[in-house]
């Protein structure tokens, strides 16, 4: 046979050159943060994401970055092999995927093959959604870090430090490998050796710190040529024999002091529960929620959240009761600012934290409350760092509902802002308009 | 130790190198010649599972244009594969000339072998089967891709055009190149020879009694018609009818289109080819006398490559059993096929060898898959109801002719509709005007949109596009103004 077939050989060379698609995957994975940046808005206004865990995984539907070819829709039937008994009407699976298994792997065979979305955890997402936005300058708020950590922690090794923090093992080895190092003394090395696997053997680690207390009375006499020559050869053997620890041997755990300074915000959510917050509005106000808690998270280090529920009157509850219990009756706003006021004023002064309230209401408000919520209102505009208020009215309602937005304008405040939701959509816009008012106030 | 006499004559056979690569391919040419294979030279290169993927990424070519879309395939391929969903291809061949094969140097000795046989019946498959000789030039496959890479880094590197409008090209063309002839053995006739043809139609047959006939009125054809014939090859047409393309982009439309063209064949001949190289490696793999512990093993990785696969079509598994049922009729036929069929003209060899070459998936499918294979096989038909996949015929009495035409509907390019396009200047107005040829399956719509959508990208202009939608004539138009479906009378 004429050898003419070819076998190349694998080479590691070859084969780290081989990862070619570096480049294409580079450009795909920027498609992919570009796509959902443009999407952020649809993709944030998913139920699925509001109020999850941090680290939880998400799938983001891609719009941008699917590849479409003209392919057959859901009217054309398609063939394949059954185990044996296959009769008319049995269900061999779900629709969307490519066939009933798996499907041959076809380029361009049928819609839901090149169904695409990627993993992204939340923090990612977040990331991505605040990149966006101008962020707020925080730098003036430096003055309100506080010290919140002192803590100590091991760094490395010395060779100078305090008995108490002496390394015995990292020591006893030193001197084994200046030992070894020594030509001359490769015998007493060996037999060092021997002693400290017999030390370890015993578990006996005493014996170094016994040592130890000679090496102050050993340091003169270790200049080996001097003592070599020194009539006191029987010390030179003794000592040579014994090779004790020097202080270049000794080793010191070194340790760092760790101070850790915090910023601290505190989110104040205030929610209208009174009868006429419906689910959906509850929603529409918790996505909002959701979007300031995970932006202040990502501005400071230690972020505190409050819920306070409001009817006729106020009072803090956990995130479950405030997102799920429904109340009835009618509302007084200023309940809920006076509430707000009153755990500032308890728990977070305004000269260590940063403050962020937001109110959501449907804005049926009493009458008679107006005047005193609007005094409360410019009271909170002015220890926050920004206050908001958000009107929910479902699309349309807002014709005949009465609102607050016409009493709010009256405030002055820079860093208070109003914003009016109907629809998911708006969520993101109006979170934006929101921001921007702090922006301001920064600049 | 001791308890089996024969421990220490057992080789350890999944350790091998790579003259064992070498002596044992040799054994398997001489086997494939035998038995009177035809194939290019072969080379084979060993790499390992990143080598791999990249390859499976890049559909096997050593060289490549850069494209996202590749890096998001590896990325897809990979993750599968690290998630253990799906496993790698024990070889990859490309049509070359020579032929060039992938290893995975993981592999055990018996999987190197029976890939190694494998291998070689593809070869011969691309040699021979009419479909490769048509549309590919194998001498050359290597050269071309390489230059398509090196044209499209160019325009990628060229400050004056860059990255973003290669690919707003790319992304287009992706989408549109299986638009494209799918038999290459007919031939194409040049605008020139369309006329000529148009012109022999209008005529008519000739007739020997004109002096005694009136003259009939003969209608001329409108030769400033674009194009004369609808056109299959949909870039190739934007190609050469839109003017305001620049240079860089009519080259990517080519390149995109001679692409599609060499995967075409692919696509056309996949059952008969995998059923094809495994059939060779079968019978080459049973004829090396291999000592029990490769046989067991061979035996346990053949079945598990040709298994059948409740719920999918198998190509390995449909094509193998085509193949030795042609073989077995006309070289064992039952009574009853004698007295249906007549007796066999060839011998079983003399006959798979012409099928192999002139036949492609579809064609194989309809003349060589029996009533009696597809009971079997138990091949059925699905279709979609609400949210399920229902099974609606099954191969019986009643149902096999039409779970048989099913089948043949979705092998191949049969999976893709076909759409013409038929005028280039609708409505006096440049815009691009493309049928689909309905055979019964309607467009996924949001598809067509954005498929639609990239087309209007290309011809810069209005595109329409004919199809029917349940049921109904309609025309779905992109322009400036976006996407609109319109229901015709």
């Amino acid at each position: 046979m004429s050898g003419d077939t070819i076998f190349r050989e694998y080479r590691i060379s070859d084969a780290e050159r081989s990862d070619r698609s570096a480049g294409d995957r580079l450009r795909h994975r920027q498609k992919v943060r570009e796509s959902i940046r443009e999407n952020i808005a649809d993709i944030i206004a998913e139920e699925s994401i509001i109020g999850k865990n941090k680290d939880r995984v998400i799938k983001v539907p891609l719009r941008g970055i699917k590849e479409y070819r003209f392919v057959f829709g859901d009217n054309s039937p398609g063939a394949s092999q059954g185990d044996g008994d296959s009769r008319p009407g049995q269900v061999v699976g779900k629709t969307g995927k490519d066939g009933p298994g798996k499907g041959d792997e076809h380029a361009g065979d049928r819609p839901g093959v090149d169904y695409y979305e990627t993993d992204v955890t939340l923090e990612e997402l977040i990331e991505i959604m605040f990149e966006d936005l101008e962020l707020p300058n925080l730098e003036r708020r430096a003055l309100r870090e506080i010290v919140s950590d002192y803590s100590s922690r091991r760094k490395g090794y010395r060779k100078v430090g305090i008995r108490i923090r002496l390394d015995k093992r990292r020591t006893a080895k030193q001197r084994v490998m200046r030992m070894l190092a020594s030509d001359k003394r490769n015998d007493a090395a060996e037999r060092a050796i021997q002693e400290s696997k017999a030390d370890r053997e015993a578990g006996d680690d005493a014996d170094v710190e016994g040592a130890l207390d000679e090496i102050a009375l050993e340091e003169g006499q270790l200049d080996e040529v001097a003592l070599a020559d020194s009539p006191g050869a029987a010390a030179f053997e003794r000592v040579s024999r014994r090779f004790p620890f020097h202080q270049k041997d000794l080793r010191y755990k070194h340790v760092e002091v760790d101070t850790k300074e915090e910023s601290n915000a505190a989110v104040i959510c205030i929610m209208d529960t009174s009868g006429s917050m419906d689910t959906m509005k509850k929603y529409l106000a918790r996505s909002f929620f959701f979007l300031l808690y995970q932006f202040i998270s990502t501005r400071y280090r230690n972020v505190e959240i409050v819920f306070i529920a409001h009817h006729t009157e106020a009072s803090e509850v956990t995130e479950e009761e405030f997102f799920h219990k429904g109340e009835s009756g009618g509302t007084f706003i200023s309940s809920g600012y006076a509430k707000a006021l009153e755990i500032i004023a308890a728990r977070y002064h305004p000269s260590l934290w940063n403050l962020y309230a937001f109110h959501c209401s449907d804005g049926d408000n009493f009458d008679s409350d107006n005047p005193a919520a609007l005094k409360d209102a410019e009271e909170l505009a002015e220890i926050c760092n920004l206050f908001g208020y958000g009107e929910i009215k479902p699309l349309g309602s807002r014709y005949y509902e009465s609102s607050m937005l016409n009493v709010f304008r009256r405030i002055q405040a820079p860093n208070f802002h109003t914003v009016l939701i109907e629809r998911k959509e708006d969520i993101w816009p109006s979170f934006k308009a929101f921001l921007a008012k702090d922006r301001v106030k920064e600049g | 130790m001791s308890a089996t006499p024969n421990a220490g004559a057992v080789r350890d056979i999944t350790v091998w190198n790579l003259n064992d690569l070498v002596e044992w391919d040799e054994k398997i040419r001489a086997k494939a010649t035998e038995f009177g294979l035809d194939y290019y030279p072969q080379e084979f290169e060993l790499c390992d599972h990143t080598g791999m993927l990249g390859y499976m990424a890049y559909s096997g070519m050593p060289s490549h244009y850069p494209h996202w879309s590749y890096g998001k395939s590896y990325e897809k391929l990979k993750t599968l594969y690290d998630h253990g969903v799906s496993g790698l291809p024990y070889e990859m061949v490309i049509n070359s000339n020579p032929a060039i094969a992938y290893l995975m140097r993981d592999n055990s000795l018996l999987l190197q072998i029976l890939t190694v046989a494998h291998v070689y019946g593809h070869n011969d498959f691309f040699k021979n089967n009419f479909t490769f000789r048509s549309a590919t030039r194998a001498e050359l496959t290597i050269e071309v891709f390489k230059s398509a890479a090196m044209r499209v880094r160019r325009y990628v590197e060229d400050p004056s055009i860059g990255v973003e409008k290669v690919e707003r090209i790319l992304d287009a063309a992706h989408a549109l190149s299986w638009q494209c002839r799918r038999n290459f053995a007919i031939k194409k006739l040049s605008p020139v020879e369309q006329m000529s043809r148009a012109e022999d139609t209008a005529q008519g047959q000739p007739d020997p009694f004109q002096k005694i006939h009136a003259r009939k009125q003969v209608e001329v054809p409108d030769f400033h018609k674009v194009p004369l014939e609808p056109d299959e090859d949909v870039l190739l047409f934007i190609r050469d009818h839109n003017p305001f393309l620049a240079d860089f982009e009519k080259d990517l439309l080519t390149i995109v289109d001679q692409e599609a063209k060499y995967f075409i064949s692919m696509m056309e001949t996949k059952i008969m080819n995998e059923g094809w190289a495994s059939y060779w490696h079968k019978k080459i793999l049973e004829s090396l006398d291999l000592e029990q512990g490769l046989h067991l093993e061979f035996i346990v990785n053949h079945n598990q490559v040709v298994r059948p696969i409740p719920g999918q079509i198998n190509p390995y598994h449909l094509g193998l059993k085509i193949w030795e049922d042609i073989y077995r009729r006309y070289t064992n036929p039952t009574a009853e096929e004698i007295k249906r069929d007549g007796p066999p003209a060839k011998t079983g060899m003399e006959k798979i060898f012409e099928v192999r070459e002139v036949e492609r998936d579809a064609s194989f499918l309809r003349r060589y898959l029996t009533e009696d294979l597809m009971r079997e096989m138990d091949i059925f038909e699905y279709e979609a109801r609400g949210e399920e996949l229902v099974v609606s015929k099954v191969a019986d009495d009643d149902g096999w002719k039409e779970v048989k035409a099913t089948l043949i509907k979705n092998v191949g390019t049969n999976s893709i509709p076909v759409l013409k396009v038929e005028d280039a200047d609708f409505g006096q107005n440049r815009t691009l005007y493309v049928k689909h040829e309905h055979d019964g399956r309607d467009l996924h719509i949001e598809y067509a949109e954005k498929s639609l959508n990239y087309l209007q990208r290309l011809w810069g202009r209005e595109v329409v596009l004919e199809t029917v939608l349940d049921g109904k004539r309609s025309l779905l138009c992109s322009n400036d103004r976006g996407f609109s479906v319109r229901a015709l009378k």
